[in-house]
């Protein structure tokens, strides 16, 4: 059971108060955009062994969307963050990258 | 090798078992072969022995990390049905169903194909209208199934609760040539009657990097070495992303955990499988009695084989909606598998970016089924770089071109 923290309400609880929404920071390409780049954006994943970040809504608490980093291999919570960011913040990045010397970086 | 038959246990029985040879052999890898497949899970093994079968490629090695038959293959709840809602579908998991038919008796090898009967619940008026349409699909791509009555239900499935609490059952579509097999032998008897073509299967062996040259695979690097090959072929289940990524290009695939448990086993009181996909549970009666049970995947991306415990909770709950009897059952094992899920919920089988790299993936929690179609239809794609009418429309360029094969409404519970 992962145990994450809505960085909105600062509630701490387990995954079932939670619903997951996939890989975060992707880049929104909508009409008018090259057929690769929609698709890619639609569909295709980076869907890593280790680190991830991907989106999550705190369904049964404040309702918001937030982001978290994730070590699918582990499943290791890093970290969450809110999502009006395109990028994670950076010290996260470096407690991951502490974490995981071998992490090729976000 | 020698035939497995009736004779032959007599025989050996005779001279206290000392006749049987291993089922398949255990090689060094050469240094190279007309063909690598990397995984040896049942649709890995299919596409070696059908381009051995079909097309006397027989060149071939296939390779494994772990043990042969030791990911999804081994991990699923072994239903096997073909009445989906799309025609590609159809086609292909109904090829499939069909070769299970006589898999037995072409391999030589026992895989306990039991065509007892599958039916799918129909728990809602949406659902019902829904099952009403597969039928009538089916009925159009030659595949039988039929929608029967809560009264049919009942006599067929005698331990079924028809007033459920919150979903009464309305009817089902009813497959009565679907059914389950033996996982594992399906694995084990297309290794052996690879094997026996003099393929080689490589176990414990890792692929770690794709060595390309000019948009085409050299050699695949791997635990054991560098092995180069004249065609690659990729069948990797959860694992897709990965090697993907050493080839050097993305897939439209999420890998997440999905979850099944036994009970201990009890006396015969259920022949056939039902499927109830409103309350999200599926149950069935293996041949040792254990009731087999599955539900839904979890959400998140996951490399685990561990899943989520309120998935467990969630199944199970429904269940015994459905069949109070099993409440006070007693769970005795409970495992996950790492399952490669696509955007439209169907599979791929396809060319890559890379002219003599070809994929087979994205089967996501409803593969078992398909393991002889997969196989036969991937072993076209590899033997003449072309798919054949089974795999075209699941070429993975479908997602570019918006020609969706869009299974996730018509297989509302992963199975
Ligand atoms: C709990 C559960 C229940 C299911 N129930 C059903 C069901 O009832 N009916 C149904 O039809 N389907 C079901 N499925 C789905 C089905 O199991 C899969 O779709 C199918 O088994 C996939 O087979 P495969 O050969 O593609 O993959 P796998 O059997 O997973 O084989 C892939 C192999 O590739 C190997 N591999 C990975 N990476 C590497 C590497 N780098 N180098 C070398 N080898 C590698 C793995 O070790 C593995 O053995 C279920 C799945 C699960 C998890
Ligand atoms: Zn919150």
């Amino acid at each position: 059971m992962l145990v994450l923290t809505c960085p909105y309400c600062g509630i701490t609880a387990e995954e079932t108060e939670f619903k997951p929404g996939g890989e975060a920071h992707l880049k929104r390409f909508g009409p008018g955009s090259s057929d690769a780049d929609y698709e890619s954006y639609m569909f295709n994943r980076k869907n890593p062994r280790g680190v991830h970040f991907e989106r999550w809504r705190h369904a049964y608490g404040c309702g918001k969307w937030f982001l978290a980093a994730r070590d699918t291999v582990t499943l290791e919570v890093f970290g969450t963050y809110r999502a009006q960011t395109t990028t994670p913040p950076a010290d996260l990045v470096a407690t991951i990258a502490q974490k995981r010397p071998d992490w090729e970086g976000v | 090798m020698p035939r497995y038959s009736a004779f032959a246990i007599a025989r050996e029985a005779f001279r206290q078992h000392s006749g049987w040879t291993q089922a398949w052999k255990s090689p060094e890898p050469r240094n190279a072969y007309d063909v690598v497949i990397v995984g040896a899970g049942g649709h890995g093994l299919a596409t070696a022995y059908y381009l051995g079968h079909r097309f006397g490629i027989r060149n071939v090695a296939v390779i494994e990390k772990g043990w042969l038959g030791g990911g999804n293959t081994g991990r699923n709840t072994t239903i096997i049905r073909s009445n989906y809602l799309q025609d590609p579908s159809a086609a292909i998991y109904e090829k499939s169903r069909a070769l299970y038919e006589t898999l037995s008796q072409q391999l030589n090898y026992n895989i306990m194909f039991s065509p007892r009967g599958v039916m799918m619940l129909a728990q809602t008026e949406h659902e019902k209208r829904g099952y009403l349409r597969t039928e009538r699909a089916n009925a159009l791509q030659g595949v039988e199934t039929r929608f029967i009555s809560p009264a049919e239900v009942k006599k067929l499935c005698p331990i079924i609760n028809l007033d459920g609490p919150r979903y009464p059952v309305l009817g089902a579509l009813w497959q009565p040539r679907g059914g389950t097999a033996r996982h594992d032998a399906v694995a084990w008897g297309y290794a052996r009657a690879c094997s026996d073509m003099g393929m080689h299967i490589i176990e414990q062996c890792a692929v770690t990097g794709i060595e390309r040259i000019n948009g085409q695979v050299s050699a695949v690097n791997t635990t054991k070495g560098r092995i180069a090959c004249a065609k690659l072929g990729i069948v990797v289940a959860g694992h897709s992303g990965a090697l993907a990524d050493m080839a050097g290009f993305r897939l439209p695939v999420e890998s997440v955990a999905l979850q099944a448990l036994v009970s201990e086993p009890v006396k015969p009181c259920m022949d056939v499988v039902v499927m109830a996909n409103t309350v999200h549970g599926y149950m069935s009666q293996s041949d040792k009695g254990e009731m087999v049970i599955g539900g839904g995947a979890d959400g998140f991306n996951n490399y685990t084989q561990r899943g989520s415990w309120h998935h467990i909770e969630e199944t199970v709950r429904a269940l015994i909606e459905t069949f109070p009897m099993i409440s006070r059952l007693k769970m005795l094992r409970q495992w996950g598998g790492i399952v490669d899920m696509t955007g439209d919920r169907s599979p791929i089988i396809s060319k890559t970016p890379l002219g003599n790299c070809f994929i087979n993936c994205g089967w996501g929690t409803g593969g078992f089924k398909a393991i002889p179609g997969s196989g036969w239809a991937m072993a076209e794609l590899i033997a003449k770089g072309e798919p054949g009418p089974l795999a075209a429309e699941f070429a993975m360029t479908r997602f570019r071109e918006g020609r969706f094969i869009d299974e996730s409404v018509a297989a509302g519970v992963a199975h």
